[in-house]
């Protein structure tokens, strides 16, 4: 447990960021259409979410597509802001920060994108890319051709002459993903969201993200989130996991526990349904009905009620809240 | 170990070759290399309109026998193109008069893309009431009436090509800027414009460095369209005789041929090559700006 | 040779880009079984999404068949008139796309597009088209009242049933999926994958799910056929090929992959990257990111060799093939392969 002997033993661990009821509500259509149809049609992208990472610590933020998780971690770094509620990065409140404080902010936290092929401006070359955050943050120059090679060194990407002066489109996936890795790196900050950084390479190249993932992780030990929504994924890169559905958190504990013994219905679904390289695999059906999530309508009180195979009455009036079972906190009234 | 900065081209000339290659300049293109080289043939015209006229475009000229040469056809007495019925050199003032469209072309096409390229900028970029006042001041101009506005704009300032121009940049930016924020509407929602705020960038850097540079072409596009347009509006002021009577130009040359019944007198080589240069300049303008639609947008082709 | 719906024999499919000529497929060899599910497998680039547009012959104008024979129930598709072929497609071949928001119209109703397949295709009358068209609804799992639904009112699972329902549509024999369910949450995409499998049994098809995933196949396929760079690598059934695999890209593709059953290991991704197509390397194509690449494995080019029942593979060492998977199931093989 290389990861392990990253964290200082300290007697109080303040956490690194911790996420007070977080809202996130989109008004769908114009002030007009809502005004005539009676009622303002609102998203509920995110809705009443609580977390707090500690140092060093990996957490998997899954779910399926339209559960928040992206949305999540763009506020995490300021790309989005909260209607409700408040992040704090080591104390300190995200909404508040403008000026120094949000550019001291940018140098400590860092993004990895999902599609490498996006995440860096087809007009920069390599180079220009990998200098914009240290310029930003006020290296001098002559000190950044020095830092450049390093953090290309950190994602083994060697002999950096070679890269530096293409341009993306000149480059394959994986090396691309390397670079958008290393220029997340490059200020050595101390916090990461990894937003399904593997999601669009092939197979045979994913495998040697996550483990580089794993390596600088461990290496300057970072607290790290990674969204995704590939539970096999999450499990080889972090020992803690969130499950969200539909804005909400359903279940948060040791990634081990939650894939040996899933608790909250959905989780229990999620699981099941994750498909194995082996063709001896279980065909049961899932247990949970078919059905799409609809973020504009979802159900009152548990938002899995409709298609919860346990619900009962008291799942449509309240809403679960946080049961703490063991180290896990589990959404459910099955529970309570 | 390799030194870094050796792998840079340090010299100011891949600098330069680098801003070049950004604006794209569309030399693939058939009529966009005509269009290029009718312009060039005119600026060098332009340029050098001391050393080609062969008298004061506005000088009235006499004969050695002190007699008006008036109304003389092409070549009688040495004057290229023949004189005007006031006896003044039309081939000199059709030399001179490329002076006057050009500068009025570029300075209006400069204004028109500046002002909609940063228009186009603030509004898409920054989004909220900088864009509500923006694209609302647009939709007036979108309500104006284009010449009667230059008309009497133009003559409200008195008559001057330069006032002519700020009249037609007050009006013809509102294209340019709607179409450049629908364009930094869709670049900003990239993913590399999210990864620039996240490397700590500013807004302004963005914008200039990240955000800028795709739309240089479409800026150069409706800069290019402005050139014919601004050269036609400032022809047909001039011909309805709100220009400018002090400078030599087309629009002026043909009202001149008007006003003085060349038409009926069969002077076409008075009004005939004026009409031919503004056709040749607004339609080299066009030839420009189809090569940078090609760029922009290839699928037009099929 | 009579249970093979499909005979595909050394299909060459060329794309010219310019003056490049990138032999996207060279050489594939399979058979699908009546009545089967194949995974067709490989990384981007290596040729499957090709081979399934060859097999209806609905291809990019820069692609151009090379050579090889696709026999379909005895008859080679690539000697039919393109009047004939397009009698095959929907009615004996159907076809179900990626994404099925792009081959759905916006603008009219599920019904009219399905009605436009069975009544000009199909040559039903309106009754009957109605009556088949509530029926493949039922099939595919969704409630026949919407019918009358335009495609943004599904998501993107309910769009994928669509999809399906519109492939089996004129009762074809064999149906190709081009990765039907990559864009698909993991509760979706089992739940689709369900809907084919148990369709396919009771309807007897015939398909071919194109894939990069190995847990999908090792989901829901019988046969496995392996592709990379243009040519077919592995085929046979999928628990021996999965557990008994013979090529050494196979065996690297099972190690990068992550696994939610087994206790922790390290992934082992492959070095490298596939080879440029427009010029290939000589001999085996992974030769150069092969850890157990010899001498002649650079100049020889390995052909298909049975090497059980019903399995092939092309190594010029599927002889070792014991002793590599030992290797192979070493981390430290595939390190420094480059």
């Amino acid at each position: 447990m290389t990861s392990a002997q990253g964290k200082a033993v300290t007697s109080t661990p303040s956490p690194v960021i911790a996420v007070e009821d977080i809202r996130k509500h989109f008004a769908v259509g114009s002030p007009i259409a809502a005004a005539m149809r009676r009622k303002s049609v609102v998203v509920k992208a995110i809705d009443g979410v609580n977390f707090t990472l500690n140092k060093g610590e990996s957490v998997g933020l899954l779910g399926e597509s339209g559960c928040g998780k992206t949305t999540m971690g763009r506020m995490l770094l300021k790309l989005d802001e909260p209607s409700e509620g408040r992040i704090l990065f080591e104390g300190d409140d995200l909404a508040t920060m403008q000026g120094p404080a949000l550019r001291a902010y940018r140098a400590r936290a860092q993004m990895i994108f999902q599609n490498p092929f996006e995440a860096l401006n087809p007009r920069f070359t390599i180079a220009q890319s990998m200098d914009e955050p240290l310029s930003n943050a006020n290296i001098a120059k002559a000190e950044r051709a020095d830092r450049i090679r390093k953090a290309m060194d950190l994602v083994h990407l060697p002999d950096p002459a070679q890269f530096l002066e293409r341009y993306p489109h000149q480059m394959s996936g994986g090396q691309l993903q390397r670079v958008v890795m290393a220029r997340a790196l490059i200020l050595e900050p101390t916090f990461v969201v990894a937003d399904e950084p593997v999601s669009m390479l092939d197979v045979s190249v994913r495998a040697g993200i996550l483990n580089l993932f794993r390596e600088v992780r461990d290496n300057m030990g970072l607290t790290a989130i990674y969204i995704s929504h590939d539970l096999a994924l999450v499990r080889y890169v972090c020992e803690r996991t969130i499950v969200m559905y539909l804005g909400c958190i359903v279940e948060d504990g040791p990634t081990e526990e939650i894939v040996k013994n899933p608790m909250h219905p959905y989780t229990k679904a999620l699981v099941a349904a994750v498909p194995v390289p082996h063709p001896a695999q279980s065909h049961a059906p899932l247990p949970i009905k078919a059905g799409a999530p609809d973020a504009r309508n979802p159900p009152s009180g548990c938002r899995l009620r409709d298609r919860c195979p346990h619900a009962f009455d008291r799942c449509a009036i309240e809403e679960p809240k946080a049961t703490r079972i063991g180290a896990r906190k589990v959404h459910c009234h099955l529970f309570d | 170990m390799p030194e870094l900065t050796t792998a840079r081209k340090p010299h100011a000339l891949h600098w330069l070759t680098r801003r070049f290659a950004r604006l794209q300049i569309p030399l693939d293109d058939p009529f966009a290399v005509t269009g290029l080289i009718i312009y060039a043939v005119f600026i060098l015209v332009a340029i050098f309109a001391n050393q080609l006229a062969t008298h004061d475009p506005l000088e009235i000229l006499y004969s050695e026998t002190y007699e008006l040469s008036s109304n003389l056809r092409p070549g009688e007495d040495g004057f290229i193109l023949g004189t005007t019925s006031l006896g003044r050199d039309i081939y000199s003032q059709l030399i001179y008069g490329s002076r006057s469209a050009l500068l009025i072309g570029i300075t209006a096409a400069f204004m028109v893309a500046v002002i909609g390229t940063i228009v186009g900028l603030l509004s898409g970029y920054f989004g909220g009431w900088i864009d509500i006042v923006l694209m609302r001041a647009a939709d007036i101009a979108f309500g104006i009436p284009f010449l009667p506005f230059v008309i009497v704009l133009s003559a409200f300032l008195e008559p001057s090509i330069w006032n002519v121009v700020f009249a037609m940049a007050l009006i013809l930016w509102r294209d340019t800027g709607r179409v450049i924020r629908s364009q930094v509407l869709t670049l900003r929602t990239r993913t590399y414009i999210d990864a620039a705020r996240i490397a700590g960038s500013s807004d302004m850097k963005i914008v200039f460095s990240h955000i800028a540079p795709n739309i240089l072409p479409l800026s150069f596009l409706y800069g290019s369209i402005a050139i014919g347009w601004a050269i036609l509006t400032e022809a047909a002021i001039s011909f309805l005789g709100f220009g400018d009577p002090e400078t030599i130009s087309w629009g002026y040359m043909l009202q001149d041929a008007y006003a003085s019944q060349a038409l009926s007198t069969g002077g076409y080589y008075w009004f005939v090559p004026p009409g031919i240069c503004i056709i040749l300049v607004v339609v080299a303008g066009f030839f420009i700006s189809r090569g940078y639609e090609e760029i922009l947008f290839p699928k037009l082709k099929d | 040779m009579s249970d093979n719906i499909l005979c595909v024999k050394g299909l060459k499919v060329t794309y010219s880009v310019g003056t490049a000529r990138i032999r996207a497929v060279d050489d594939a060899t399979f058979d699908i079984p009546k009545g089967s599910i194949v995974g067709l497998v490989g990384e981007s680039g290596c040729g499957k999404t090709t081979v399934a547009r060859a097999l209806t012959r609905v291809m990019a104008k820069a692609a151009g068949f090379e050579g090889g024979e696709m026999l379909f129930d005895g008859v080679d598709l690539l000697g039919l008139s393109e009047a004939d072929m397009n009698k095959l497609r929907w009615r004996d071949i159907a076809f179900i796309p990626q994404s099925a928001m792009n081959s759905l119209d916006p603008v009219y109703t599920i019904e009219k597009q399905l009605n436009e397949v069975l009544i000009q295709r199909g040559g039903m009358n309106r009754r009957e088209a109605r009556a088949r068209a509530e029926e493949l609804f039922d099939m595919v799992g969704i409630d026949p009242r919407r019918l009358g639904d335009y495609p943004h009112q599904f998501s993107g699972g309910m769009r994928q049933r669509v999809a399906i329902a519109l492939a089996l549509a004129l009762n074809p024999k064999l149906i190709i999926a081009d990765e039907p369910v990559t864009a698909l949450d993991v509760i979706v995409q089992r739940q689709i994958l369900d809907t084919l499998k148990s369709l396919q049994e009771r309807l007897g098809l015939s398909v071919i799910l194109v894939t990069h995933d190995i847990s999908v196949v090792a989901y829901v396929c019988d046969r496995i056929v392996v592709m990379y760079a243009g040519r077919v690598v592995e085929s046979g059934d999928t628990e021996t090929v999965l557990t008994q695999p013979f090529h050494p890209y196979t065996m690297g593709l099972y190690n990068a992959f992550p696994d939610l059953q087994s206790s922790e290991g390290l992934l082992t991704p492959i070095e490298g990257h596939p080879p440029d197509l427009s010029d290939p390397p000589d001999g085996c194509r992974f030769a150069p990111r092969c850890p157990f690449a010899q001498t002649p494995c650079s100049t020889q080019n390995p052909t298909l060799v049975e090497v059980g029942s019903r399995h092939v593979s092309a190594c010029l060492r599927v002889d070792e093939a014991q002793q590599l998977r030992e290797q192979a199931a070493q981390t430290q093989t595939w390190m420094g392969a480059i």
